[in-house]
Order: C-alpha cells, then structure tokens, then sequence
C-alpha cells in the first residue's frame, strides 16, 4: 500500500478533509470514489499497519516486558504512535476552577484512533436520537434513528462488524446479510452469561468491527455502489485481499492481516488507488481560512517537517480532527466576520463536551482455576456484552441513561501484573509452591467494564486558553469539567451490579462508591459534543449533515457534532454519519449548490 | 494528566540512541545531517519494534546482579514444566527495571537495591558472609522470616518490604516470558483458521456450562 507522503500537491482540490480516522477516511474515500479531488491533511507521520504492526512480539521483546508507561499508556505494542494522553511539545490545560482534570487523548499518525480501538460498534437506537423528548435533558438529534439507519447498514458491509440481532430494546438488529458471524464465547463470557440470567441481565454476542470470515468483496461491493463502476472495482478488490482473523493478537496492536477495521486498512487503500485522494502527513492544521464573503477557502496549516507555514486550498473544507481539536481550530479561526470563531454564531463550538462514564470491578473466580489450558484470545477483544437492560425501570435509579457492560477476564496474553492476584491470594509463598500457585490462579479473574451515557453539562467545555501556544505556535486547549450526579449515580449503580455478578460467579468483590470509582473524564477516549448538530442555527453548530449553519462550505464529520453520546460507543456513528453527509455534499456539489 | 517523567538527560540520551549514528558528535565534524523523515523522533512514544533495547541505563552493578540470581531462583527455581528464573534472565531484566525513568520504576529501584544491600548485611551480621556465600539452608532461613509480612518480626521490616517487592516483579518477569507460557497454561499467540472453535467440552464439563451456548 502507497501512501502519498511528499509534499507535492494540486494547487487546489475540490475537497480539503483534515484528520485521517474514522469520520476523515469514510469522507475521503467516498468522495474519492466518486471523482472528488481530495487533499487529506493529517498532524501525525505517515503509518502503515502492514509493516508496522507487531503482531505475534511477546512481551519480552519490549522495554518492562511490555507494560503500560506514562509513555506508551496502553503498552509498547499500542497502536498509538507519538501521542497519548500527551503529545510531545502539544500540551493543554486545565481551566481554573476545574473540578477534574480533563485528558485529551491524541495520537499522531495516519488514520488515527481507529489503529488502536476497541472495535465495539453499536448502532445508537431510536430513544438514543431523541433523549430530550424522553427524559427531558440534553438534546434531541435532528434526525431519527430510522434516517441513519441505511448508512449503518452500508457502513457494517463496508468494514466488517460481527454481531447478532437479539431483537432488545433500543438495541437495533442489523438487516439479514449485514453482519459476520460472531466467534463463540469464552469459558469466563459463558459463566458470567450463566450467572447473570439469574439477576435478569442479558449477555449476548458483542458487535465489533473484526472479519469472522472472509469477505465477498463483489457481492458487498454491488450492494455499496450500485452506480458506481469505479467504486464497485476498487472496494471489491480490496475487500476481498482483507483476511478473516485468525484469533490472536490484541486488536488494540493494530492489524496487519488487515481483519479488523483501521482508517488504514480499509477506508484509505481504495481511496488512495482512485487516484483522486493526495494525503499530506505531519500537517498540523492552525486555522481554516474564509475570504471576505465569509466562504472557506482552504487552511493554513505547520508543515511539522520543515516548520513553515503553508496554505492548501479547496471549495469545501472538512473538519475531521476530532472532538476537540475540531474545536480548536473552529476557535483559533477568528476573523473580523467571526470574532468568536468560525462556524461559532451560536456560541456553542467547545460547549457541550463529553466522554463515556467508565468504571471497572474484577475478582478471582474460584470455579476458574487450574482449568485445562485452551486458546483464548479470540477476536482480541470481547466476544460477548451486556447491552443496557434498565429501560422500563429507569426512573427510579436515579440516573437518567444506561451503560452497556464490557465481560473480561480468563486466559490472555501473561503480563507483568497478569499474576497481581497472587500477592494476596498466597501470601509468604515462594519456590516450586509458587510455581504451583501462579498455574492455579491464572486465567482465573473475571472483570466488567461500565460504558455509560453521560449527559452534556454547561460545565463541561474546551476552550482557548489566552496564554499559551504548543510548539507550533497554535494556541492550546484548556478544560472545565464537573460531573452531575446522572453520572455519579451510573458509577455507583455500576460497581453494585458488577458486585453482584461476581458474587453470583462465586467471586467476592467490594463495590466502590460511583465519585470514587469513576474513570477520569477523557480517560474513556469517547469525547462527542463540541460542536453539535441541531435543527435551529441559534443553538446548534451544523445541521445533521454536518454543514456548519454559518459556513456552507465548511463541513465537521468527527463525534463533535454528536448531540448525545450514548452508551455505544462513538466510531460506528461517526462513520455512517459521514456516509449520509457525503451523499449529501455530492449532490450540494452536483448542483452547485457549494 | 499523565506527565510523562523522562527527564532532560534521558531526553538527550533518547535522541542519541535514535539518530542513525547512535552518538553526539561536534557539529564542525559532523558530516552534512540525514534528511529528516519525522518531526520529532521519540522512541518511546514512536517505538521502533525491530531494535526494542530500553534507552536507559541499568544500575545494579554485577555483585548485586549475582545476588538477584540467587533470589529469583529461590523464588522461581526450576521444575519439570518450566526453567529457573535466571536461566530466562529475570534478573536483567529487574536491572531494566530499576533503570526506568518512571515514578513506579524509581520507587522499585530504590527498594530492590536497597534491600539486597540489607539482605548482605543481614546475611552477614548472622553468619559472616555475604548472601550468595551462604548455604541453601541459610539462605532459605532468612528468606521464610522475611517472606511473609503478616508473619516477619517488626525488626526485619526491610527486608520484608524488598522480598515482597521483588517476589511480585520475579513473577511478572517470570510469567510474562514466553519460554514460561505452556507451563502456566497460556497456549494463544498463535494463529487459527476458520470460525474460533471456543471452549473444549472438558471445560464445559468442569464449569457446568452445558446448554449455554
């Protein structure tokens, strides 16, 4: 796989899209297929999943076996390549008065956060588009579940999501067709799934976006792109070089084989092979630029290589960034016409920010130990989840939306701290007793995530901070955060239910108070909001194309437009979100409405 | 946030360790630079997975390291399924440890070496010799009063403390080595055509979980 990492350029594009992940390389590639001239500026170095990913490394191959670093947060063998929760000579702060302090997760590489993530895609539901009409917070979305719900269909089939269709409540079914195979269960998922029947909790097969099977590139690249012969010959051709996973390797690796979905490994090589898509690596974007009627002409952009400053020019300009540096440059765009920032009448852009309640409870499960040895690492990643099953009771929780539980556990991959437990399971030990210990024990821990829905606050925001700039000059970021009690409550009620189940496994586990246990906010990496979409230009940023209401030719496809952030995680809607509105922008620009 | 805590001088001892001479030298001799192909080369938050060598130093000297051996070995010796400690290395790696330029890692480094110096000293005042010189019932006897701190006499608190410290980084060392895997019983790492077959009947059977698929 080519990637176009030179500086040479067309003197102006059709479209400009900054940021290669999920919203910028769905965008790219369909414009791109459909004759679009496209610059693609990304702020990290050129990546390729192909050659760099380190697949089958044991942990005695890297520097502390491995471990999570301030460094390297997630691991040496993370996907994520120079950045983190900090970004050398990229800082941001804290706003005085800040309750928590926010963490800003930003890699620096081609296709972004989608080399490294989870893979959950679930499909938001109907009482997701429309929470303000239920329960009376946050936002509604200008559209329903049903007006996005053939762009998930389309955006399944295009990258590859196992999963089943169990018919529960808010948890919508794929059409028949659509979905992989999910692999089966491992030995803890199946437990757990036993154990919580009993306490009414469902557990069923997890959507992630990993090929179980090979795909039929020609079929799915019919159904994609009917009318479009180019399109239909590329993502047939490409699909079809993508292998099934072969159930090993951490996904959060990255994937060589090309089974799970990267920005990299699917989006970018058919877009790349039409010929219409330039990408420009380590372009960090300052500001987008607007002529005197208040049109985008393009950005300005740091060549991070050579430290000049350069402009890039396009009758659309796309904002695919993420949440919050979206945000950033929409702010840092100030002109006379848009003193407060561009695309920012509203007043809204920075508002709004929010991330995933996340809390976590894990224990020793005695029925698990000393069990004879099988292959567990499956899809690198959860096999089974239980969807948010609180609905008809909800008003009486004390909180007003759900979360969905994330099962781990069992016999993965030994790391530094994979035999923690041993530290107070047996104490005084050592020798060949040890040895015996250490087969007893491992594999025999079980551990559930929360991933809850957090509602938008007035104060939860990013903004500019007046004083300082990161080593290109740009000025940075600074956060105000403060969690209500909707979240604090969710927590709580979390860490009750994951006690219970682990009870009910035959664990013992003590449940943390939700202020205590809750994950700090940004840590989830699940930030939406920052610019959100709504049906009224006086308090919304763009409409639900993600056309900003003051700008016509400026466009966001991150999660900042996301008016809630339920609890399913974001990449999926971000992705089918960028679908409808590339069918939109096609036809605005068809008729020369752009 | 999440300083990272790698200070200036292993700042400059990275940057060394990633340009292509692998040392600084004066500029008038330097020939002309190599072009630049990234913007800032941390090899940290960048790794390059062919050539992992940690870019910091190991401080424990070879007299400690001869005196961890021992210990891990204690620790960790050797049976029929799997191989003694220090055949794999364990202590070098501690030594990599102790190196890091990490909070976690500076803590660990003060107590491993401050308690295998205890250890000698300790060794000494009761038998006159360093640890490694003693025989292996000596050295055992010392390590059962300090191996459990629910159990350890209050005077021998440091040494407590070490052994304690070190039995857990031993164990992560030990079982996070590839060469241990089989004998813990971890069999992944490697590849499976088609669907995942899931769990073995055997497995079913023990945890009771028939009719749960």
């Amino acid at each position: 796989m080519a990637l176009l990492t030179d500086r040479k350029s067309l003197r102006e594009y059709d479209v400009i899209i900054v940021g290669s992940g999920a919203g910028g390389g769905m965008m790219g590639m369909l414009l791109s297929l459909n004759g679009v001239k496209v610059l693609m500026l990304e702020a990290g170095r050129n990546y390729d999943p192909v050659k760099e990913t380190p697949m089958f490394h044991t942990p005695e191959q890297a520097p502390l076996r491995g471990k999570a670093t301030p460094d390297r947060s997630f691991g040496h063998y993370d996907a994520t390549v120079g950045g983190g929760w900090q970004v050398p000579g990229e800082p941001y702060g804290d706003k005085p008065g800040t309750q928590e302090d926010f963490w800003w997760w930003r890699p620096r590489m081609l296709g972004g956060r989608t080399n490294h993530w989870g893979r959950i895609s679930l499909r938001f539901g109907d009482y997701d588009f429309k929470p303000r009409s239920r329960d009376g917070l946050g936002f509604d979305w200008p559209i329903t579940y049903n007006e996005l719900a053939p762009y998930y269909d389309k955006t399944e089939m295009m990258i590859g999501v196992y999963g089943s269709n169990e018919g529960l409540e808010n948890t919508p079914d794929s059409p028949p067709g659509v979905l992989q195979a999910p692999p089966k269960p491992r030995a803890g998922e199946m437990l757990a799934k036993k154990h919580c029947r009993g306490l009414g909790i469902p557990v069923i097969p997890i959507h992630r976006a990993v090929l179980s099977e090979r795909m039929d590139g020609t079929a799915l690249a019919a159904k994609l792109f009917p009318n479009n012969p180019l399109a239909r010959k590329l993502v047939a051709a490409d699909m079809s070089a993508r292998a099934a996973c072969f159930w090993a390797t951490d996904c959060g690796r990255g994937c060589s084989i090309r089974a799970n979905f990267q920005s990299t490994t699917v989006l970018l090589p058919p877009a790349l092979a039409s010929g219409n898509l330039d990408i420009i690596t380590d372009a960090m974007v300052r500001e987008v630029l607007t002529d005197a009627n208040g049109k985008a002409t393009g950005v300005h952009y740091v060549d991070k290589l050579t430290r000049v400053d350069s402009i890039a020019k396009a009758k659309v300009v796309i904002l695919s960034a993420s949440t919050c540096e979206t945000a950033r440059i929409l702010l840092n765009s100030k002109t006379a016409l848009f003193p407060n920032g561009l695309a920012n009448r509203s007043g809204q852009v920075g508002k709004n920010l929010t991330d995933s309640v996340g809390s976590w409870l894990g224990a020793h499960i005695p029925s698990m130990e000393s069990l004879p040895p099988y292959n567990e690492d499956g899809a690198g990643g959860n096999h089974v989840y239980t969807p948010w099953w609180n609905y008809k009771t909800q008003e009486k929780l004390g909180f007003a939306r759900g979360y969905h539980i994330e099962i781990g556990g069992g016999r993965g991959m030994p790391g530094m701290s994979s035999l923690g437990i041993l530290n107070a399971t047996s104490p005084g030990i050592y020798g060949k007793k040890l040895k015996e210990e250490a087969r007893r024990y491992y594999g025999a821990s079980m551990g559930f995530a929360g991933r809850g829905e957090m509602i938008p606050n007035e104060h939860c925001y990013c903004e500019i901070d007046p004083d300082r700039v990161d080593q290109w000059g740009i000025p940075i970021l600074r956060f105000h955060w403060k969690w209500s009690d909707h979240e604090i409550n969710q927590a709580t009620h979390m860490q009750n239910t994951f006690a219970d189940i682990i009870h009910a496994m035959g664990g013992k586990a003590t449940p943390r108070p939700g202020r205590e246990a809750l994950n700090k906010p940004g840590e989830i990496i699940h930030e939406a909001g920052t610019a959100r979409m709504g049906s009224d230009a006086k308090d919304s940023v763009v409409n639900s194309f993600g056309q900003t209401w003051d700008v016509k030719n400026l466009f966001l496809m991150d999660a900042s437009v996301l008016p809630s952030n339920p609890d399913k995680n974001l990449t999926l809607t971000v992705m089918a979100l960028a679908w409808r509105s590339a069918d939109y922008l096609l036809a605005e620009m068809k008729s020369g409405n752009l | 946030m999440n300083d990272s805590n790698v200070s200036r001088r292993d700042l400059f001892k990275l940057i060394a360790a990633a340009s292509a001479t692998g040392a600084l030298v004066p500029t008038h001799l330097a020939a002309a630079p190599p072009p630049l192909t990234r913007n800032f080369k941390n090899i940290l938050s960048d790794p390059d997975y062919s050539n992992p060598a940690a870019p910091w130093d190991k401080p424990l000297v070879e007299t400690e390291l001869a005196t961890l051996a021992v210990l891990v070995d204690l620790i960790l010796p050797a049976d029929d399924l799997s191989p003694a400690a220090s055949a794999i290395g364990v202590h070098d790696f501690l030594n990599e440890w102790a190196g890091a330029p990490y909070p976690d890692n500076r803590a660990d480094c003060e107590i491993l070496r401050g308690g295998l110096a205890w250890l000698n000293t300790h060794a000494f005042q009761r038998h006159g010799k360093s640890f490694t010189a003693l025989d292996a019932a000596q050295q055992t006897a010392i390590l059962d009063s300090i191996c459990d701190p629910a159990k350890s006499a209050p005077e021998l608190a440091i040494g407590t403390r070490f052994f304690t410290k070190l039995r857990m980084l031993a164990l992560g060392g030990y079982y996070s080595h590839s060469s241990t895997w089989k004998s813990l019983g971890y069999v992944g790492n490697a590849p499976i055509a088609g669907p995942y077959p899931g769990v073995p009947a055997e497995v079913i059977k023990i945890l009771g979980l028939e009719g749960e698929i």
